[in-house]
């Protein structure tokens, strides 16, 4: 049995805790490392079936018909699905806890009907008894299309000639709709104070336009499902997914059975980022399973990934910024409009919230347009729609201070937000560190050391990103030997596992090895909202401490009763349970629990609270070749508020790779389509992610500002990291060469482009 | 009497105030004075008996996720905004 002692050097200095600061080996990384872990294909089940799927060749056409006879005819095929096996779900609006969903477009996005919207739009599904058998059928499907023109660019989309996708789309404007049909599903709007007494103000105003490409999330293992639709009306759901219970709520409104006979089971998951949530792959295997009486596995390969599955949108934005002759911003204003991809649904607010999240705006206005257009509908991606707008905002404050002559990191503490300042949006900050953000990099190595060299230069840039509390739930059960398990709902991708079993032990006063986590399906815990918006250390943290605070509760009046003494006699302190004349260690008590009484198991939950936010702040240095255009990540270091870290490492490991997506996003990354709508890079050789080779060590600095909605001061830590990485870079390549981009990605082609312009 | 705060697409509705002092012990009777004084605003901001699918409400920064019946005292500031999710 390991003990509570820990090295002193592990720990993250405040001396509060024993547990919490330290760093121990997560709970699963045996499992992973040896390959013994199991994921969404690892699936076997006792005459389980493969399905392939038919996808759409064409960016936009309507479906005049389909005829599945031949394929169904093929010896060998179980069963063929369209969306005309998909109920009828009606023009309603599903809440699925983090956000809300039209259920017909998400019905249409499973299984394409009455149109297909995207290059690889889902029409078909065919279970065989084998894989080869599925995609032979596949090709047998005959369908007819009624070619429509795409449209691809976010700005000609909105205009009034474009194409339209989606005949019952009209533009929203805060609960009034449009009377015609149109591409702009949605149009937002935050003012605050007086904009154009704040341009009069200011000295110097900057205004500019960008453009930004579609990113992928770029998660290593594709999307899988396999489904079993039972004879007496259940359904299990094996997946790799980021929130079972959506899964579970996902699938009930589209195949129409209650809530109660859908069960989803977790697999491990390799990467989210976002993009799975939304439900693909596991409808269409339970209908596939419920036609042929066997269980159905479908998975993507990766081109499906990236034709058909959310990626991050593109995005046109306009920014205007006005600052005084002291360094003080006095107004600011923003035009944003994102791709939704073919069904509405971008991630415009958010971006729209976050632009000037970081300063203290006393005039604004933001106007923001959610756009369909034919690509892949857009799913959320690490702080979603907040790197784009970052990227606009953040790098015409550095053209500002050039102007001005003012440091940027003097600038950005100067501005920047704190408690107490009003967002544009209107809400006020609770205890937030972007200045601390801001002050770590500023007295960084990095920030103090001389970067010399031709075409070097240096760039900094903050970001925010909200961090989302929602609704979770953890019960503990205390084992005869002392040990303790956590049962909880939050598919583990980031080390999660670890970050709450820390916690519980901590509250326990007991070793982080002495906590099984495991992650269980939908019958097995109370209701969970998805891994994403940074939430799970933080609200399911909350739970697995309640449930902590629960077990000790129960250990006392356990205690108590043994001693037979008043239970308000005993104390529990440290892992021990003091009584007036005794004391037991919890392992000692443990082995009581069950020979004295009830088992002892506790219960936590959280739904109330709020978290303050996250903000980060990168410092980069970048060679840029003149005549190549490449742009070489020499240096980078993370200063980002990350609260009460509780496992350092894992914090450590998520400012490192959001950094590491962020820096590809700026430089490398986005789907190159032709004027057919066809996505001509969906492969990992054409869509070039970042690997070790382009990046070096990233430096962090993990900064302290405990949230105080939070019982241990946690922060969520995994979105904030990628939203600076574009602005920096950009604001280093200007640094190096004087070349302000303002398009992404920065890559080598755009960079030459610019330098060719400017020297012309 | 709560501070409520106008969206800026509904401030036409609200004689273009950013900021609007009304009664009310409940978002639900906060929404309602709303309306009796600025007609219209409850459908842009309701549908039935709940707060707009998208729409939750912050009462003193923080959004709950009892809606229309949270509290709100003397002092609250109340504000509309969308849901926030993650990645």
């Amino acid at each position: 049995m390991a003990t509570a002692d820990v090295d002193t050097a592990q720990t993250n200095g405040n001396g509060k805790y024993k547990v919490i600061g330290t760093r121990p080996i997560r709970h699963d990384g045996v499992d992973k490392v040896t390959g013994r872990a199991l994921y969404g294909a690892d699936v076997k089940l006792s005459g389980m079936l493969h399905a392939a799927m038919l996808r759409s060749p064409h960016a936009h056409a309507n479906i005049k018909s389909i005829d599945t006879s031949k394929a169904e005819a093929l010896p060998g095929v179980r069963a063929v699905v369209t969306n005309a096996d998909l109920p009828e779900v009606g023009d309603r609006i599903a809440e699925l806890g983090e956000g809300a969903v039209n259920l017909r477009h998400l019905s249409c996005n499973v299984l394409a009907g009455p149109k297909v919207l995207y290059k690889g739009h889902a029409i078909a599904a065919v279970a065989a008894e084998n894989i080869h058998i599925a995609k032979e059928a596949v090709g047998l499907i005959d369908v007819e299309y009624e070619l429509l023109p795409p449209v691809l660019d976010v700005r000609e989309a909105m205009e009034d000639s474009a194409p339209i996708l989606n005949d019952d789309v009209r533009t929203d404007t805060m609960g009034e709709l449009g009377n015609t049909p149109t591409n702009i599903a949605a149009h937002f709007r935050y003012e605050k104070g007086d904009i154009e007494k704040g341009f009069a103000e200011a000295k110097v105003v900057v205004e500019r336009e960008f453009d930004t490409a579609t990113v992928h999330q770029g998660y290593i293992e594709p999307h899988n499902a396999t489904a079993l639709w039972n004879k007496d009306g259940h359904i299990t759901v094996w997946t790799s997914t980021q929130g079972t219970f959506s899964v579970r709520q996902q699938v009930a409104e589209l195949v129409n059975v209650p809530l109660s006979k859908v069960k989803v089971i977790p697999m491990e998951i390799g990467g989210g980022f976002g993009g799975k949530i939304s439900v693909y792959l596991q409808p269409v295997a339970a209908l596939l399973s419920k036609k042929s009486g066997q269980a159905v596995k479908l998975i993507m390969d990766r081109s499906a990934v990236f034709e058909a599955t959310g990626p991050t949108p593109g995005s046109y934005i306009r920014v205007k910024m006005g600052v005084d002759a002291g360094g003080k911003i006095t107004a600011a204003e923003a035009y944003l409009a994102y791709e939704a991809g073919g069904y509405p649904g971008s991630p415009i607010n958010p971006g729209c919230m976050c632009i000037f999240a970081c300063y203290d705006v006393p005039n604004g206005k933001i106007d923001g347009f959610d756009v369909c257009v034919n690509k892949p509908r857009t799913n959320a991606y690490r702080a979603p729609g907040a790197t784009n707008a970052a990227f606009a905002a953040e790098t015409v404050i550095d053209e500002i201070c050039d102007e001005l002559g003012i440091c940027p990191v003097e600038f950005r503490l100067n501005n920047a937000s704190k408690e107490g300042t009003r967002r544009v949006d209107g809400v006020e900050y609770p205890v937030i560190g972007m200045a601390d953000t801001v002050e770590a990099i500023k007295s960084s190595a990095h920030w103090q050391s001389n970067l010399e060299g031709p075409n070097r230069g240096r760039g900094v840039a903050s970001g925010f990103w909200f961090n989302c509390g929602l609704k979770s739930a953890a019960t503990a059960t205390v084992n005869a030997d002392g040990s303790v398990s956590l049962i909880e709902g939050s598919t583990d991708i980031g080390g999660s596992r670890a970050s709450l079993a820390m916690q519980l032990a901590e509250t326990l006063g007991i070793a982080a090895e002495d906590v099984n986590p495991a992650v269980v399906d939908t019958d097995s815990v109370g209701y969970t909202d998805v891994t994403g918006g940074s939430r799970v250390t933080f609200a399911t943290g909350i739970a697995a401490y309640e449930a902590g605070m629960d077990i000790r509760r129960q250990m006392i009046a356990r205690a108590a009763e043994i001693w037979d003494v008043d239970a308000d006699q005993v104390r529990y302190e440290d892992g021990t349970i003091i009584g007036p004349e005794s004391s037991y260690t919890f392992k000692e008590l443990a082995e009581l629990v069950i020979k004295t009484g009830d088992p002892v198991t506790g219960r936590g939950a959280s739904s109330a609270a709020n978290q303050g936010g996250a903000f980060g702040t990168h410092c980069v240095d970048v060679e840029v070749d003149p005549d190549l255009g490449k742009v070489k990540i020499l240096r980078y270091t993370i200063a980002q508020d990350c609260g009460t870290a509780i496992h350092p490492s894992y914090v450590e490991g998520q400012m490192q790779g959001g950094a590491v997506q962020g820096i590809g996003w700026a430089l490398n990354e986005e789907y190159f389509y032709g004027d057919d709508g066809s996505m001509h890079n969906a492969s990992y050789l054409d869509y070039r992610i970042p690997t070790c080779y382009d990046v070096p060590m990233i430096e962090t600095i993990i900064v302290e500002v405990p949230d105080p909605e939070h019982p241990f001061g946690v922060r969520g830590v995994g979105e904030v990291p990628i939203v600076p990485p574009p602005a920096a870079i950009a604001n280093a390549i200007n640094n190096a060469i004087g070349v302000q981009m303002t398009e992404l990605p920065m890559s080598p082609p755009r960079v030459v482009h610019e330098i060719l312009k400017k020297n012309s | 009497m709560p501070t409520v705060f106008i969206p800026a697409l509904l401030k036409e509705l609200a004689e273009g105030a950013e900021t609007v002092e009304i009664e009310g012990s409940t978002v639900r009777e906060v929404v309602e004075n709303l309306e009796a004084k600025f007609p219209g605003i409850r459908q842009r901001l309701c549908q039935g008996e709940e707060l707009r699918s998208g729409l939750t409400v912050a009462v003193e920064g923080k959004v709950s996720p009892l809606g229309l019946m949270k509290k709100v005292s003397e002092n609250s500031e109340v504000h509309f905004l969308p849901a926030i999710g993650g990645g």
